[in-house]
């Protein structure tokens, strides 16, 4: 007899973008606590994210897990030049808008939010009307080169890279907005296929 | 050390792409011990095997129109079954389609709802691959083209081709990871042109 995933047919599914904190439910059993080695707390990173049934699942495959996650902090959170904090999020965040994840849209939308308090609005656009929902030039470009690289097969290309640079991306910017969309193509599937989203406060 | 990435991309030592990559040195660097813990040298290759690796990479990156990095991929698998490489190829242009498409779980979203193409692989793939594999290379469809309809049910289907849970765990990585490898590939050759 094979495995048995684990259903939540119960549990209400957010079926809308939002800013607010949704939670996540696994469908394979994670490693339990009580089972975790020192290798696997290497692996965690933080040794907090052993509550999380997302961190523990991964941790079934620890040297992945723990590459992962030192490369999604270096590219997100290393801010020795390259692209600001909140349009590192604001990548993040129209790539899983276009792959559909409402839980990393919904994470990486408050993030960006949190770095560019006045920019709420326009973060919100982005989850209620999408990557063609109105922004402003440089928002745009981020957004649209996000997209392109997102689309299977990607359609980035030059015109993309001139679009950036023509609203004062430098070539280390660009680098940023591409291992930022990029890491959520990762992250996307991770979190779409392993399990699903749980309404705020649930 | 070599660094698939720059192999794949063109970058040599003292490049202005090398300098860029050098500012984000972790993620250089773990981007390279994912591939290798994934793909080049895993520990463990009961859950999934050196074969059933290279062939998932060949066909994600195949699927997404990757030409470098898919080449690289066919070439893992040639080397160890020739006759796989060639079902793989074979079974590539009724496979091939673009994405993102799928279905949101009902409500506002539904208006966004897009069909396409839900991949079964053929008798004739599933003859040279076997179920087990085959199974797998009918999910990382799923995952490559719309990750939004993933469901416990296409869990389900890996776990009774008789995958582990260990071995979807890894599986799902290889196939993300993969989305993300061919993204830095393009990202940077596009940008290497226009330096």
């Amino acid at each position: 007899m094979s495995e048995q995933v684990i259903r939540h047919p119960d549990l209400p599914r957010p079926n809308a973008f939002t800013q607010e904190e949704l939670g996540w439910v696994p469908w394979l059993e994670p490693k339990p606590e009580s089972e975790l080695t020192e290798d696997d707390y290497t692996a965690l990173v933080e040794r907090s994210r052993a509550a999380s049934p997302y961190f523990r699942l991964l941790v079934r495959d620890p040297v992945v897990l723990g590459a992962r996650t030192r490369a999604d902090n270096d590219i997100f959170y290393n801010t020795d030049a390259g692209l600001a904090r909140a349009e590192r999020e604001l990548s993040a965040a129209a790539t899983s808008r276009t792959n559909g994840c409402l839980f990393c849209a919904s994470v990486h939308s408050r993030f960006a939010s949190l770095q560019a308090p006045s920019r709420r609005d326009d973060v919100q656009r982005l989850l209620d009307e999408g990557i063609d929902g109105e922004q402003d030039e440089r928002w745009t470009a981020i957004v649209e080169a996000a997209a392109a690289l997102t689309a299977t097969p990607s359609h980035f290309g030059a015109a993309h890279v001139d679009a950036l640079r023509a609203v004062g991306l430098d070539d280390q910017a660009i680098v940023d907005v591409v291992q930022s969309a990029a890491f959520f193509n990762w992250a996307n599937r991770l979190m779409l296929s392993l399990g699903e989203p749980t309404p705020p406060g649930a | 050390m070599s660094d698939l990435i720059d192999t794949l991309v063109g970058i040599a030592p003292g490049d202005p792409l090398d300098a860029l990559r050098a500012k984000r040195p972790v993620a250089r660097a773990d981007a390279q011990t994912t591939y290798d813990a994934l793909v080049a040298a895993p520990a463990d290759l009961a859950r999934a095997t050196a074969l059933e690796r290279a062939a998932i990479g060949y066909w994600v990156a195949a699927l997404s129109s990757a030409g470098a990095l898919a080449a690289h991929y066919r070439a893992l698998v040639a080397d160890v079954d020739a006759t796989v490489a060639d079902a793989l190829d074979a079974a590539l242009p009724a496979a091939s389609t673009t994405g993102p498409y799928g279905a949101y779980p009902t409500g506002p979203l539904s208006v966004e709802d897009e069909e396409g193409l839900h991949y079964s692989a053929t008798a004739e793939l599933r003859a040279v691959v076997g179920d087990r594999l085959a199974a797998a290379l009918e999910h990382a469809h799923l995952l490559t083209f719309r990750p939004r309809d993933a469901s416990p049910d296409a869990l389900q289907s890996l776990l009774d081709a008789g995958w582990s849970t260990d071995g979807v765990v890894t599986v799902s990585q290889l196939v993300a990871f993969i989305h993300f490898q061919l993204r830095v590939v393009t990202g940077l050759a596009v940008l290497k042109e226009a330096l």
